[in-house]
Order: C-alpha cells, then structure tokens, then sequence
C-alpha cells in the first residue's frame, strides 16, 4: 500500500478501494467464495432449519490483552449461533473505517480474524467496507453476520430452563472485562488478565453428543454471569440459585476488580457459556466439556428452583443469601 | 493466599459464625453506622446467617444520604451560576434536590463534571483559568483531609479560580444525636473503620465510657465483620461494654494525626443540618477564616429558596434506623435506583440502594440446602 493511513479515498469505490481490497482483505480472507468477486456468497444448503445472527462490535481499545476487536468479531457472531444449537456455516464481515486509520493496525485486526476464522473452521464469505470521516467512529467498527444450520429435534432457549435443572459455567468468568478495563486504565498487573475470546461452536457439538436435552445455552457477555441468569429467571419463570463459592474466579479477576470497584458477575466474558439442562446429566456433560481446551474449567455453578419466580439468588460464602439483580444504572463503557 | 483473600475465608467465616450462635446474650440490637459496612453485610449475606435474637440495623453513615435538600439545592444553585464549573462525585448527580437534581441541571447544558477526587477538581480549575471551579465537598472525616490538602495546594499553586463548598459531618455527633434522640434501641455498635483509621478508634471510646454500649471497628471484608460482630456479643454476654479494635491491620488507636493535623489547620467546626436530624451542633466542618478565600459559600453569596423533600420519601427515618426501607410505601413502586425519590435509594452506600439490590424479597435459605 502506499499510503500508511486509511484515508477517505479508501472507501469511495475507486482505485485505491481496490487496492484495499486485493492488497489487504483478500489476502487475509481468501477462500473459494470470496474469490468469485461478487456482490453476494452463494452457499450450499446441507438441510436442516436455518440460523440467521448479527452483532456489532464497538471495543475501545482496539487491541488487548489477549485478542482484539478483530477476534471478538469473529467469535462473537460464531457464539450467537451456537447458543442456539446452530452449525455455523459462514460469516459476513463489514467494516467501517475511520479516516487517518493506520494501515498497520488494520492488517493486524484483519490478519486476527483471519486466524480467528480459520482455527474456528469457519469462512468468511461477504464483506464490505466504508471510509468516515476523522472522528466519526472511534479507529474501527465492525459489524458480522452469520448463517448456520439447526438440528430440528433442537428446542434450546431462555424460556425452557426447568424446575431442578442444572445450571453449569463452562470456565472462569471475568477475564475479558477486567483486560479490556485494565488496557483502558493503563493498569499492568504482575500476572496479565488475558481476555477469554474463542469460538464455542465445536464446545457445543461435543455437548449435544452427551444429550440433545439441553434446555438453555447462553453466553454471558455484556452485562455478565449476573444479567445472563436474570435474563433466563424471567423468560423461564423459574427462580436461579447460584453458589459464590462455585463460582470460577481467577485471582487475579478478584483483585483487578477489587482495584476497580468492579463485580466480576457483571463483567464481560466473550468465551464461556452458560447451560441448563436436567441434573441426571451434569456429571457427564461436564466430564465431556472439561475434555475440550475451551471447557476444561467447566463446573457447576447452581440451580433452577420454583420458589422466587424471575429472581436469582446466591448462598454466599458463610451461607447467607442475596440476591443478584441485573445491572442498573451506568453501564461499562465499550467493551465489546 | 493474599491478605484480602484470608478475610474472605469461608470455612474460618463458618468458625467464628458458630461461636456467634453460641453466644448466649438474648435479644440484642447491632447497629453500622458505616454505608460501606452496609453493603457489605448485604454482599456476604451476613444479615440472613446472624442467629434469630441477633437484629442488624442500619445507621446514618452514607455521606450522600445525610447531606439536607438545603445544601443540595446550593449545589444546584452554584452550578447554575455563570461562570462555575460545579465538580462533584458521581454519587451526588441523581439525588434530587427540592426542584431538582445535579444531573437534570446538566442535562439543560450548565457544567456539571463528576470528579473521582479533589485533585481532578484542583487540575480542572488549572485547565480552566477562564472558569470557577467549585468542588461540592460531601463526606465525613475519611474525605476531609482529601478536600484539606486540595486548599492547601490551591493556595501553594496560586489557584485563584478554585473554591469548596463544603457540607462535610463530623460522624460523632451524628451518632451521639441518633443515641440521644431514643427512638432507636441500640445495643451495640460496628464502628466505622475508615472514619477511625483517621480520628483514631479511641474517638469512639465515649459509646462504652458514656453510654455503656459496646463498640468494635470494623474491616469491610466478611471476617472482619463476623470478627466484630462475635467481640460485640462477647462484651454484651460479658456485661463488660469496652471498645474492641477489630480493624487494627489499618486502624490505630491515635489515627493519623498527619491527615487529622491538616484537617484542623484548614477547617473549624460550626452547626449543620442533617437529613433525618435537623441541625446538630458543631457537627459540620467550615473553611476557617484564614483560607475564606476558597469558600465557595463567601465567593458567590449564594441564597436559596425554601427546599422541601417529597412528602413519601422516609429517608430520614431509614438514617435514625426507625423504619427499615422495607416499611417505607414508595420503596421498589415509585421510588427506585433508575427513578429515585430520595438519597438512600441513589447512593451506593445507602440503605435503600443496599435493600434493593441484594434483598428486595425474603431470602431466607431452608436449613438443609
């Protein structure tokens, strides 16, 4: 490329958009759909009821420990399908690029979800991208989408989590947060929180060979452990009971967030789910997550019960209880 | 193990819970007068372990909760005046005042920034020297050597442009109000930690000596408040009331008479008024005549209207312990952290806010469980 920054020119359908894309994208992504250079992806149908997904990613800063916007893109999208049982087939990316961008930075993100799309088995087959002017997004904004196929015996979804189900956390919660946060403060920890960014796609199929009566999959981003677990309370009508001292939390998540004045049951996590399901299965769905990398510090973490529709709750250390309310007031800033 | 991860222990926690049970002291009334000891009694769940004849109440140590609508409305009223930048904590934007709240005067375009301390504010009025900055100093001891040390920079920089408005308490004599006023039965006292690790734990040797009411400072981990907790019903199976010292990793019995020192040089004591008391005597802390020229109170000569609470809103009886939020009719309905009626319910260490998120409903455990 010759010029070092993105500039307006970059996205106007000229010439130097062109070469943006030969120069930068195409490398990175190439695969046989993107190779046909056409508006559209044309996909091969192998059966099954359709799963359809969008997110936007907005992470400021774009880089931190442990992945970057680039990856959370890619991940994110890939763990909306999954959540619903789906086989991600193929991925769109769109791009809007801020004016003075560096072209260094840009091939770095893109090189990430190249890898990302790949270690993931996952193809991005349609994308687009846009110049805006200097201060109008912050670095970069990307927007994927996702296509993918459900099973048709499937029935997952907030609202099936039943009385004595099983509530299980596939690893430690609080990673992504307390990285992107401490990256943002300029805070240096002795031992660096990484963020937890992966794909779940293949943590999912490995678990519906233990059964297909998996009542809910969710994964806790924005809003945490805590928001997640209401958001299935109140769509499921059934109470949640969580034990804090299940609850996988790294030390060093403790001790950023007693820094920070941060609760790691509302922080973001990007690669760790959430599933509910009849208890006689946990001990070997559990064994089976544990036998993959992306599960290996799975574990139980409470219950569905009747009592305190829409309410979840949590014994705590010494045996008391309280309860845990979605998150109120002031958001986290963008951090995904 | 670190330090602060030996505090949070459960299996000695469950150790010291049972000597708790064990104690044999009959019905007995614990009062924290700290907002952070509030809340940190509703994180561990404390209150739901403690043993049937054993009541935790809630007291009057939540800085945002105390300040009076009048104060309030002087805040509101110097960020309206041209020319001022009000720098305030964040916790004291949504607290309505009697037309208005902090952050409804910001929303209509006057500058109201939230600082996270007085030296943002002192940097602000740096950046600034077309502005006044006026930094609405709330709190009690723990932040006044902060808003101490601010004048005192201000005048070494020769910060012309930088003012306090203070409304900060002194705590004692909001608690020897709350005890003399007897329309709350206390038995025992947590002390506040943060407050003595600056004024000393001997401070609040007058609860046992003049009242014969036992009192231990208190950490903010669950250890220590089971720690203190058991000392306090120890001295009252004893009928030996004393002062127990249960946060001494921080607190020493002189405090720091270095912030404590600074305190005195810039500060007097004079009268104030307080939600839920009315005015208690020398109970708030005023610049002192030689640094006059940073009261923000003689700069802009502020005057105000007659302010008034909503007429629903008990948070005055949820700060003397009289009623517990649970008592209060608007409480979760029309008073709520995103809509809220008054102080408790807005700031982080307040009763309401504590009620609300961590036991809106019973959440009594079945044995067994």
């Amino acid at each position: 490329m010759k010029s070092k920054h993105i500039l307006l020119a970059h996205g106007s359908g000229g010439s130097m958009m062109h070469d943006l894309i030969k120069e930068v994208f195409l490398p990175a992504f190439d695969n046989p759909l993107l190779r046909q250079g056409n508006d559209l992806a044309v996909l091969d149908n192998p059966g099954g009821r359709l799963a359809f997904t969008t997110d936007s990613y907005v992470v400021h800063p774009l880089v931190f420990p442990g992945g970057s916007i680039g990856e959370l893109a890619v991940h994110g999208t890939i763990n909306d399908l999954a959540m619903g049982g789906a086989r991600p087939l193929a991925l769109s990316v769109g791009m809007i690029l801020e004016e003075g961008l560096e072209i260094r930075l840009l091939e770095d993100i893109v090189g990430r979800m190249k890898l990302a799309a790949d270690n993931a088995g996952v193809p991005i087959a349609t994308g687009d991208t846009k110049v805006v002017e200097r201060g109008s997004c912050d670095g970069m904004f990307i927007n994927t989408s996702g296509i993918g196929v459900v099973d048709e015996s499937l029935r997952i979804g907030g609202a099936e989590a039943r009385d004595g189900d099983v509530v299980i956390l596939s690893g430690t919660i609080g990673d992504h947060g307390v990285a992107v946060m401490s990256e943002r403060k300029g805070i240096r920890f002795t031992t660096p929180v990484k963020s937890d960014t992966q794909a779940l796609h293949r943590l999912v199929a490995h678990m519906l060979e233990v059964t297909t009566d998996i009542h809910v999959l969710r994964d806790p981003t924005r809003g945490g452990v805590a928001t997640t677990l209401n958001e299935i309370a109140m769509q499921s009508g059934h109470g949640i009971e969580i034990e804090e001292d299940l609850l996988p939390i790294p030390p060093a998540v403790t001790g950023a967030c007693d820094l920070l004045g941060l609760d790691p049951l509302y922080l973001a996590n990007e690669g760790k789910l959430i599933a509910i399901m009849p208890a006689r299965y946990a001990d070997d769905m559990i064994a089976a997550m544990r036998s993959l990398p992306e599960g290996k510090d799975s574990c139980r973490i409470g219950r569905v019960v009747t009592e305190l529709p829409g309410v979840v709750r949590m014994k705590t250390g010494i045996g008391g209880t309280r309860i845990i309310n979605v998150l109120s007031g002031e958001m986290l800033p963008r951090i995904c | 193990m670190s330090v602060l991860s030996a505090f949070r222990d459960s299996s000695r926690a469950r150790v010291i819970l049972e000597q708790i049970r064990r104690r044999d002291t009959g019905p007995v009334c614990i009062m924290e007068f700290c907002g952070g000891h509030t809340v940190a009694i509703f994180r561990s769940g404390l209150r739901s372990v403690m043993p049937e004849h054993v009541r935790m109440l809630s007291g009057p140590g939540c800085p945002v909760c105390v300040t009076s609508n009048a104060d309030l409305d002087r805040a509101v009223a110097l960020a309206k005046t041209p020319g001022v930048i009000l720098a305030t904590y964040g916790d004291m934007l949504r607290v309505p005042g009697s037309q208005e709240s902090l952050m409804q005067v910001k929303a209509r375009g006057f500058d109201v920034e939230v600082v996270y301390s007085t030296l943002d504010a002192l940097s602000l009025a740096e950046a600034r020297p077309d502005r006044e900055i006026v930094f609405f100093g709330i709190g009690f001891e723990t932040t006044a050597p902060a808003a101490a040390a601010a004048v005192l920079q201000a005048r070494t920089r020769g910060l012309r442009n930088f003012s306090l408005c203070s409304v900060m308490k002194l705590t004692i004599p909001g608690a020897k109000a709350l005890l003399g006023a007897g329309d709350v039965h206390v038995d025992a006292v947590i002390g506040p930690g943060h407050v003595a690790s600056i004024i000393g734990s001997d401070a609040w040797r007058f609860l046992p000596e003049d009242y014969g009411i036992p009192v231990a400072i208190s950490g903010f981990e669950t250890l220590d408040l089971l720690m203190a907790t058991d000392a306090l019903l120890r001295m009252i199976e004893e009928k030996s009331p004393d002062l127990v010292n249960a946060y001494s990793r921080i607190v020493r019995p002189e405090g720091n008479r270095k912030a404590w020192g600074m305190v005195e040089q810039v500060f007097d004591t004079r009268d104030t008024s307080w939600r839920g008391f009315g005015v208690l005597p020398d109970s708030g802390l005023a610049l002192r005549e030689s640094f006059s020229e940073f009261d923000a109170d003689i700069r802009f000569n502020i005057s105000i209207e007659e302010s008034a609470e909503h007429p629903a809103c008990r948070c005055g009886e949820v700060l003397r312990g009289v009623v517990t939020p649970l008592d209060c009719n608007v409480f979760g309905t029309s008073c709520t952290p995103e809509s809220p009626l008054g102080p408790c319910m807005v700031s982080s260490e307040g009763s309401c806010a504590a009620y609300y998120h961590y036991q809106r409903v019973s959440t009594a455990v079945h044995p067994g469980d």
